[in-house]
């Protein structure tokens, strides 16, 4: 392979500064912004670019540096490429990694759904959980995807309140955010040093919640939203205990912020 | 297994027949049925049985109290590796921002 050492070494250093603006200055703008919480959609397809983009102008910068070195420093360039093709394995290596345990722990969770709910008559893909803490959620899994809303849940919520719920976690599973959200934990467990890798998942976390919201809007007013987060949050089961530590964003505050602010 | 946490004691697949059914057609079921459902259950660790004297009693391993207490600290913890398993409604909220919640609900 003949490759121009010199243009090898101008395009690591292109991909390199890059690699850097992608890493640190270009994720923390976005993370401070305000306008994603109105444009959720598009922030999200922009973390995911700032991502991807990322990961490979940091290893092309790698083969780029290697490719420069080899001619001359032969031994440091295979070093410098086989650096690049190691954090590309890693990279993947976590992905699968965080895939397969994450369906080990939806298959775990859902034979313990199997064995305590009941189908919900009224709703296809839902089943009841007879306890009184009010919860919703959403078991992401492929055909077998299945919300789970509690009998403490349904006492509470008037029937709108409860469809919006409905709604909302319905979005979840049509719009496969759980694909996003399990990329973005595979990065956070691949780079468990780079802050940046978990103010990113965070990020991403929030911005699927209110792209759910916001697909229940579009058939619940948005007060009727508000009161049903907010009922489900006030519950006092629904807040931490002392062993849990404080999540550092209220999503849930935002949440209901946007709707009735 | 509902109908074992219903016992509340040890039973036989002969005491368990009367209260069960079929789920599609809503016949009774055979007892041989009960036994095979009751082997797979006892495979998975749910029931543990009785073999000193027959017929064979089964006796479930654990309550459905602390099954749904597993579930709920599945569902409600925080463990980061617990993160994108499933999407709840409402995440933890804070105690600060419940009460801030409690009052919004309370104005409308």
């Amino acid at each position: 392979m003949i490759v121009d050492p010199g243009l090898a070494a101008i395009a690591a250093v292109v991909l390199g500064v890059i690699a850097i603006a992608l890493a640190v200055p270009v994720p923390i703008a976005l993370a401070r912004a305000a306008w994603p919480s109105r444009a959720p959609a598009r922030a999200l397809v922009l973390w995911q670019a700032i991502a991807l983009a990322g990961g490979f102008s940091m290893i092309g910068a790698l083969v780029g540096a290697g490719l420069a070195l080899v001619p001359h420093h032969t031994l440091i360039g295979g070093i410098v490429i086989g650096t690049a093709v190691g954090l590309a394995g890693h990279l993947l290596g976590h992905l699968a990694a965080t895939v397969l345990s994450v369906i080990r722990s939806r298959h775990r969770h859902r034979a313990l759904l199997d064995l305590l709910t009941s189908p919900d008559p009224e709703r296809p893909s839902t089943l009841i959980l007879d306890a009184p803490t009010p919860v919703a959620y959403c078991l992401p899994q492929g055909f077998g995807s299945v919300t789970v809303l509690s009998r403490g849940l349904l006492d509470r919520l008037s029937p709108d309140e409860l469809a919006a719920v409905v709604a909302h976690e319905r979005a979840h599973l049509e719009q496969r955010h759980d694909i996003v959200l399990v990329a973005f934990r595979a990065w956070h467990s691949a780079l468990p040093w780079f802050p940046i890798a978990a103010r990113a998942a965070e990020e991403v976390a929030v911005l699927v919640e209110l792209l759910a919201d916001d697909r229940a809007r579009r058939t619940i007013p948005d007060d009727v939203l508000a009161r049903a987060i907010a009922t489900v949050a006030a519950a006092p089961e629904g807040t931490l205990t002392d062993a849990g530590r404080p999540r550092p964003l209220s999503s849930t505050r935002d949440r209901v912020r946007r709707l009735v602010g | 297994m509902q109908a074992l946490w219903d016992a509340g004691e040890p039973c036989s697949a002969y005491d368990l027949l009367p209260g069960l059914t079929a789920t599609e057609s809503g016949e009774p079921l055979a007892a041989t049925t009960v036994l095979t459902v009751l082997g797979r259950l006892e495979k998975k660790g749910l029931v543990t049985a009785d073999r000193s004297a027959r017929p064979h009693r089964y006796v479930a391993v654990r309550s459905r109290e602390d099954h749904v207490a597993d579930l709920m600290h599945e569902v409600l913890g925080d463990a980061a590796d617990r993160t994108a398993v499933l999407e709840r409604f409402v995440g933890g909220v804070s105690a600060a921002d419940a009460d801030l919640l409690r009052r919004l609900l309370g104005d409308r």
